[in-house]
């Protein structure tokens, strides 16, 4: 917590945001912080956060009225994607991201206009371009998403993104894959989506399988499930022009990272 | 085992297929249908980059490598010997429907080589099209090349049930054809293109009456030049481009540097480097024309028929142009904007929406996350920050191209020392 000691300069007024992590939480904190005049204000997740050393602690308890009202405050100020890019930097779970939230949103209610298209003020600015992150990873999610086909007839994947984007990505995939039951299981948060041919519902389940291991495959995925890897395999290489070889790009579109639940960078099993 | 006869196959029939550059999945919405398999979204989705960095969006491979011409500029030409291999129509549909079911791909891009006659492959396609449609009722994105001679009947039908069509031009012009390809003629390719022209738009002015209309090819027609294995000047390729755009309602041409794959005299040899800089080039100024408001003539000309190789085009035509600058981001027109080297359609479109609440300056554009170093040069901004602007275009090119790290730098010191 040190860190956090040297960031935060001496000041009797901060006050510390203690809250339970979810973006309703985070709204019932904003409306508190409004309630009791709290200007200088900082967010901790958790109980047991430790509390910075000058700041008084103010424990939130999560309100659906008062989010609500938050909500609607922000609507009438805001239009349906600047509220959405507000959600898209809760969700980025970056460091920091809660305070950059609370000056946008501070900056938002002390103005009579739209103010979200005004790049040149920080607030906007910072809370635009981390919404643009995390909406560029739920588009990579679209796309390096990995179904594999167990025995029983249910389309799983696992992955591991950066920014908790399932919840932005379910829809996409409710939309696309309306006729086949799937579960996509996040596995950096321990929790999936899942559909039953009907609805989405959040599932929170220990996941033991990791990528894929040769056992793995035969004893749960359906008998075709290791030639349609081997397929896409083959495919994925024999597109490859090799006289234009640059890994350079390959990489900066697919980025390490996200190889480990991708059958065509993985040694063949 | 039949699996490995498939993924043979595939093989075989995916690398005869990478040479169409094309892979795009956007420009058609398909929402799905009484819960079925898939959708088409209208932005594309790559679902994988291949090393060479180009992106993976459909399952693109041809339907037989088989073919009864002998274009020098193709791998599956007659006389080439090369394994060749056919799918069932079966056997397309189900690698379809698999891979797409494990979100590997947006859909199918289906092409083939000529066998028996064109009715007779075309025919072939459609029906893969549509036992895809209508059988699978499968919503995924389909592309089929149409091909030269089929008969109206089944260009219809294929239009019916694809999102894309395609036609290749390959060789820019008349001349080129005749040197590679003498059993073909331009009017060939032309003829189905004018042919689909008429019925996209066709049905799309029903479907504006009629929402229940049934749509046509609904993302357009597209078709590929191959560069660099003829002699042609930029100029004659971007007039060529231009004329399928504004005569034939193309969604993209494509430009296809020519890798070599033959020892024929006519062509460049085996081993010669596959023009990339060059094709980049063509991608830019293609795009400065379709989004940017740029006229071919403004880009290339009979002083200068081809595109720098060291600059991008938009940069080349700022330096010919500088009595157009500087410019003032405070009130010039958004066309004007689009126009400074550095900043790009949506950065230009942020200006003129931020500029409303301030004047800006030049470390708002910074942080904004534009290219300054790049646009400075060209911009009139108030004092203090004012930046000499008396620079010759020459010193401003040279002080870019210090600071600039091109994703293809590695090639392009390579071809530089071809010229
Ligand atoms: S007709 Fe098409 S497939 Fe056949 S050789 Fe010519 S370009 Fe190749």
């Amino acid at each position: 917590m040190l860190i956090f000691l040297h960031n935060w300069p001496y000041s009797k007024l901060m006050t510390a945001m203690i809250y339970d992590g979810t973006y309703q939480g985070w709204l019932t904190a904003i409306f508190d912080s409004y309630e009791y005049k709290m200007n200088d204000v900082c967010f901790l997740k958790g109980e047991t956060a430790a509390i910075p050393l000058f700041a008084t602690a103010h424990y939130v308890v999560t309100d659906e009225v008062k989010a609500r009202r938050v909500i609607k405050g922000l609507k009438l100020r805001l239009s349906a994607e600047g509220l959405n890019n507000l959600y898209k930097v809760y969700l980025s779970e970056e460091e920091k991201s809660e305070e950059m939230m609370c000056r946008f949103v501070r900056y938002v209610f002390t103005s009579k206009e739209n103010i979200e298209q005004n790049f040149s003020n920080s607030a906007v600015w910072d809370v635009k371009k981390l919404a643009k992150k995390v909406k560029r990873e739920a588009h990579r999610m679209e796309a390096f998403v990995r179904f594999k086909l167990t025995k029983d007839n249910l389309f799983y994947a696992i992955i591991e993104p950066d920014h908790n984007v399932l919840p932005l990505v379910a829809g996409h995939f409710k939309g696309r894959y309306a006729d086949q039951r799937w579960l996509i299981y996040d596995a950096k948060r321990k929790y999936g989506i899942y559909y039953d041919l009907e609805t989405l519902s959040t599932v929170e389940l220990e996941f033991r399988l990791g990528p894929a291991s040769a056992k793995g495959i035969t004893e749960i995925c359906d008998e075709r499930e290791a030639f349609f890897q081997e397929l896409w395999r083959k495919y994925f290489s024999s597109v490859n022009i090799k006289a234009r070889n640059n890994m350079r790009l390959h990489i900066q579109h697919m980025p390490k990272r996200y190889w480990k639940y991708l059958p065509e960078k993985m040694p063949e099993i | 085992m039949v699996n490995s006869r498939v993924i043979e196959k595939l093989e075989i029939l995916a690398d005869a297929a990478k040479y169409d550059v094309s892979c795009s999945s956007s420009g058609s919405k398909r929402n799905n249908k009484d819960k079925g398999l898939g959708d088409t979204k209208g932005y594309g989705i790559c679902h994988a980059f291949t090393e060479d960095g180009r992106c993976v969006s459909l399952l693109k491979i041809l339907l037989t490598n088989h073919c009864i011409f002998d274009c020098a500029y193709c791998v599956s030409r007659k006389s080439n010997n090369v394994k060749r291999a056919a799918f069932t129509v079966e056997e397309v549909v189900d690698v379809t429907i698999n891979f797409y079911r494990r979100n590997y791909i947006e859909g199918l891009f289906l092409s083939s080589g000529i066998f028996d006659s064109p009715d007779y492959t075309m025919e072939r396609l459609v029906r893969i099209a549509k036992k895809l449609r209508i059988d699978h009722n499968f919503n995924g994105y389909i592309h089929l090349k149409a091909i030269p001679g089929a008969s109206d009947e089944l260009m219809k039908e294929a239009g019916l049930y694809a999102d894309r069509l395609s036609v290749n031009v390959e060789m820019p012009t008349e001349k080129s054809l005749k040197l590679l390809a003498p059993e073909k003629k331009h009017i060939d390719v032309i003829k189905p293109m004018e042919y689909l022209k008429k019925e996209i738009i066709g049905y799309r002015e029903e479907k504006a009456l009629n929402r229940k209309a049934p749509a046509f090819a609904p993302a357009g027609q597209s078709t590929q030049m191959v560069i660099g294995a003829t002699k042609e000047t930029d100029m004659e390729i971007l007039g060529m481009a231009d004329y399928f755009y504004q005569q034939m309602n193309m969604k993209r041409v494509y430009y296809s540097g020519y890798v070599p794959i033959s020892n024929d005299g006519r062509l460049p040899m085996i081993g010669t480097p596959v023009p990339i800089i060059r094709e980049n080039r063509l991608y830019q100024a293609d795009w400065l024309i379709r989004f940017y408001g740029f006229r071919v003539n403004e880009i290339v000309g009979f002083d200068q028929p081809d595109l720098d190789l060291d600059i991008d085009p938009k940069l080349g035509w700022a330096l010919r142009n500088l009595d157009q600058f500087p410019v003032d981001i405070n009130t010039a027109t958004l066309e004007m904007i689009k126009r400074i080297p550095g900043i790009g359609h949506q950065n230009a479109k942020k200006i003129v929406a931020a500029r409303k609440f301030n004047r800006l300056l030049p470390e708002h554009l910074q942080k904004m996350g534009i290219a300054y170093n790049r646009a400075k040069y060209f911009l009139a901004v108030p004092h203090p920050f004012s930046i000499q602007k008396d620079f010759t275009s020459i010193q401003i090119k040279q002080q870019i191209l210090s600071l600039q790290h091109s994703k293809y730098n590695a090639d392009f010191s390579s071809q530089l020392a071809l010229f």
